[in-house]
């Protein structure tokens, strides 16, 4: 009787918007919701925590705060309620990078709902990535683009502190626009590789790359394992 | 999801060597003993795993089960599917929406031509996002495309076409330097030079990285750009089938609305595939770092309008896949951590191979050591791996370079409680990159004429094994080519009338020797939905 107890599986109830399954509690929500039968289509992507796709927001039985995180990468938790947040529209400018100048006077233009950021911090509470939103954002209002820039760096553009944001503010996409400007315009510049974009249109590997081409597998076999390795 | 007593034990003997190792690095393999090493413990030479494909150009040619199943797929429509009202007419059609297709659109349209970037899931879900390591680009004094050559072609076992990897190597630094006035974030030194990293076989530090989101970083601002200018784009809207005219020219393709079911016809009269890889179909059960939608679609569609596959008996398994924590098995490690200084070792702490052997030797290494020599670490799900010992990396470069150059990697092992500054890693080759595919010439071009490739889905760049780095590269160098290629052709010669009668050819060839239908391809998405 005791053996055949153990070998029941462990379940514990999650409510995927609203309908309660019993998953196994290993699984990470993504995995659950493929466990309980969805066929995925929207709120999935890289399944690695790069790419945004499955934000989702959750409550859990007992506790009034709302929590977040991304599907693929949060082990679900007994009395779980899930709700995937798949698209949300999020104001995004088109601009053209070579007519923009690295001013905050830009990042105002572009996104003028730049000053109108409460600071309130909710956009922070709802990173899964963990980012100082808030933090970026007043940087934005200074007109720091280096600031946001780098502040902002590990962004996945899920879009929860644009969903969140009670001034809706299009955070990412205000992240985005500084990076861009930062790394055309602010990053200093690097000569080693103007001088050999300059050398290639020249033409001047072009004779080496042209033997290297034409020798013969044994030949280059030779020159492969005989080339000099720069130390670590 | 903290180490177990077990695990904790084993990591007591990787906390013993750690000083000591230090200051000694395993030898690299001599590159004739390479081969036995890989014949024995690599999966691309497991015999039982592969067959030869029946039917189509590339007839006799080997390729994994999984993927020759799809290759001799049925359609999912048939050949009298209604062509005479396209959906939409452009000049360009770009299939996908990772960094190869963004590139090609971007292309295209500066030189001329209306595009219109379809893709499966959204734009920017595809492998490139998930690149963690860098792209390679030869800018440094001390380096040059030509060392670049030697570096490709030697990983790939002498095997690349030449012309491809000229293109490759040539366009490197012009590639970094496009990148950068888009709005790159690559790492620098304050005076502007580009930190570059070694990468396993390279004789040359290279590496350029945006910290250890490189692949995110460029697809994001690739993906902004594109949404800047007069550029299409359609998501959630997968390639089915492609379409000819009646001289065999491309001439568009068959999409279906993923989410309503719907089939339509777009026509153009260049089309680009850059659909990637096909890590989703887990080759010999191997767990995989790939992205949702990597299921070989561009494969299997191209073949079928008579496009020529090559190196498809060969995947890149990556050496350094999440083994431990369950949750995230198969994830990426990325090689940086070993650029960096971290050594893979077994369950004693000991070394056994060379930390930055090309990935395929690396990999064949670490299962010969859990499989043979039973010196891996086995979790408690049955998972073998080897620690990557990555406390390391911070003894080498200073407290804080973890949290600086692999912020991805910490805050990925943070959710599920492990410190990798204080814990080595446990990990085990994991499917990672479709090395070969569909053949192309420097151009982009395929054998079908106005069909153009760019990225994973091709095959010939990198030969029999692709080196870190190269693949970043690989897309934006061919995903530009193809991008110009297939607007000149467009801008020069319209398609005819468009037919879809190479299923009739096709369909009576699966006939012939005796595929009955049980498979229709292309499959879009792996079905994980328990039943």
């Amino acid at each position: 009787m005791s053996e055949d107890k153990e070998q029941v599986p462990e379940r514990i109830p999650v409510y995927i918007m609203g309908k309660r399954y019993d998953v196994p509690p290993s699984l990470t929500i993504m995995k659950a919701m493929e466990w309980a039968g969805y066929m995925l289509v929207r709120g999935v992507g890289c399944r690695g925590g790069f790419c945004g796709a499955c934000a989702t927001a959750y409550r859990v039985k007992g506790d009034a705060r709302l929590h977040f995180g991304l599907a693929c990468q949060t082990v679900v938790k007994p009395e779980m309620y899930l709700g995937m947040i798949p698209f949300f529209p999020v104001e995004r400018a088109g601009y053209d990078m070579a007519e923009l100048k690295p001013e905050a006077s830009t990042l105002f233009q572009t996104y003028p709902e730049i000053l109108h950021c409460l600071g309130c911090g909710t956009c922070t509470k709802a990173c899964p990535q963990e980012l100082d939103v808030k933090g970026y954002m007043a940087a934005a209002m200074r007109g720091d683009i280096a600031a946001v820039a780098n502040m902002s760096f590990d962004c996945i553009m899920c879009g929860l502190c644009a969903a969140r944001c009670p001034a809706e503010e299009p955070q990412y996409n205000i992240a985005l626009l500084a990076r861009r400007l930062y790394g055309r315009y602010l990053s200093p510049r690097s000569e080693h590789l103007h001088q050999r974009v300059t050398e290639i249109s020249q033409g001047q590997y072009d004779a080496a790359l042209a033997e290297l081409k034409e020798m013969g597998t044994e030949a280059l076999k030779e020159r492969y394992t005989s080339r000099d390795m720069e130390p670590k | 999801m903290t180490y177990t007593p077990e695990m904790r034990e084993s990591i007591k003997a990787v906390e013993a060597t750690r000083e000591r190792r230090l200051n000694e690095t395993y030898p690299a393999i001599p590159v004739a003993e390479r081969q036995v090493l890989l014949n024995a413990f690599h999966p691309d030479y497991v015999e039982d795993g592969m067959r030869e494909i029946r039917v189509g150009s590339s007839k006799g040619e080997r390729t994994l089960h999984e993927l020759a199943d799809l290759i001799e797929g049925r359609p999912h429509i048939g050949p009298e599917f209604d062509l005479s009202e396209p959906a939409v007419e452009t000049d360009v059609l770009v299939i996908g929406g990772g960094g190869a297709g963004a590139s090609a659109a971007l292309l295209a349209q500066e030189a001329g031509a209306r595009v219109m970037l379809v893709t499966k899931l959204r734009f920017g879900d595809a492998n490139t996002m998930m690149a963690q390591g860098g792209i390679q680009a030869a800018d440094r004094p001390e380096d040059s495309p030509a060392i670049h050559y030697l570096d490709v072609i030697g990983g790939g076992h002498f095997t690349n076409h030449p012309d491809l990897v000229e293109a490759l190597v040539k366009d490197g630094p012009v590639v970094i330097h496009w990148l950068e006035q888009l709005g790159v974030m690559f790492d620098k030194e304050p005076d502007g030079t580009m930190v570059e990293a070694h990468g396993g076989g390279t004789s040359r530090k290279r590496m350029h990285s945006a910290r250890d989101y490189s692949g995110a970083e460029i697809m994001r601002v690739l993906r902004d750009e594109v949404r800047n200018r007069p550029i299409e784009v359609m998501e959630f809207a997968p390639a089915i089938e492609l379409v000819l005219d009646e001289e065999g020219n491309a001439a568009g393709a068959i999409l279906q609305n993923l989410e309503t079911g719907r089939t339509f016809y777009v026509r153009a009269a260049a089309v680009i595939l850059a659909t990637g890889g096909s890590g989703r179909l887990h080759y010999q059960q191997f767990p995989t770092t790939n992205h949702y939608g990597a299921t070989g679609d561009g494969v299997v569609m191209a073949y079928r309008v008579g496009a020529k596959l090559a190196f498809l008996d060969t995947m890149q398994y990556h050496p350094t896949g999440a083994a431990f924590p369950e949750q995230i098995l198969g994830l990426l490690v990325t090689e940086k951590v070993r650029g960096l200084g971290a050594q893979p070792v077994n369950s004693k702490g000991e070394q056994f191979v060379y930390p930055l052997e090309p990935r395929d030797v690396e990999a064949a290494a670490f299962i010969r050591e859990c499989r043979e020599r039973k010196l891996g670490v086995v979790t408690p799900s049955g998972q073998p791996g080897v620690w990557l010992d990555s406390p390391m990396i911070e003894r080498l470069h200073g407290p804080g370079t973890i949290e600086r150059a692999l912020p991805a990697m910490a805050r990925q092992f943070r959710r599920f409680g492990i410190d990798m500054t204080e814990d080595p890693l446990l990990v085990y080759p994991t499917l990672h990159y479709q090395n070969g595919g569909v053949v192309l010439d420097a151009e982009g071009s395929t054998s079908v004429p106005g069909l153009f490739i760019a990225g994973e889905i091709s095959g010939g760049v990198h030969g029999r094994n692709r080196l870190m780095g190269n693949s970043l590269l690989e897309i934006c160098v061919y995903g530009r080519r193809a991008g110009r290629s297939a607007a000149r052709r467009a801008l020069e010669k319209t398609a005819g009338r468009p037919t879809v009668a190479h299923l009739v050819t096709w369909n009576e060839e699966l006939d012939t020797v005796g595929i009955d239908g049980a498979v229709r391809s292309p499959i879009l998405l792996p079905h994980y939905a328990r039943d």
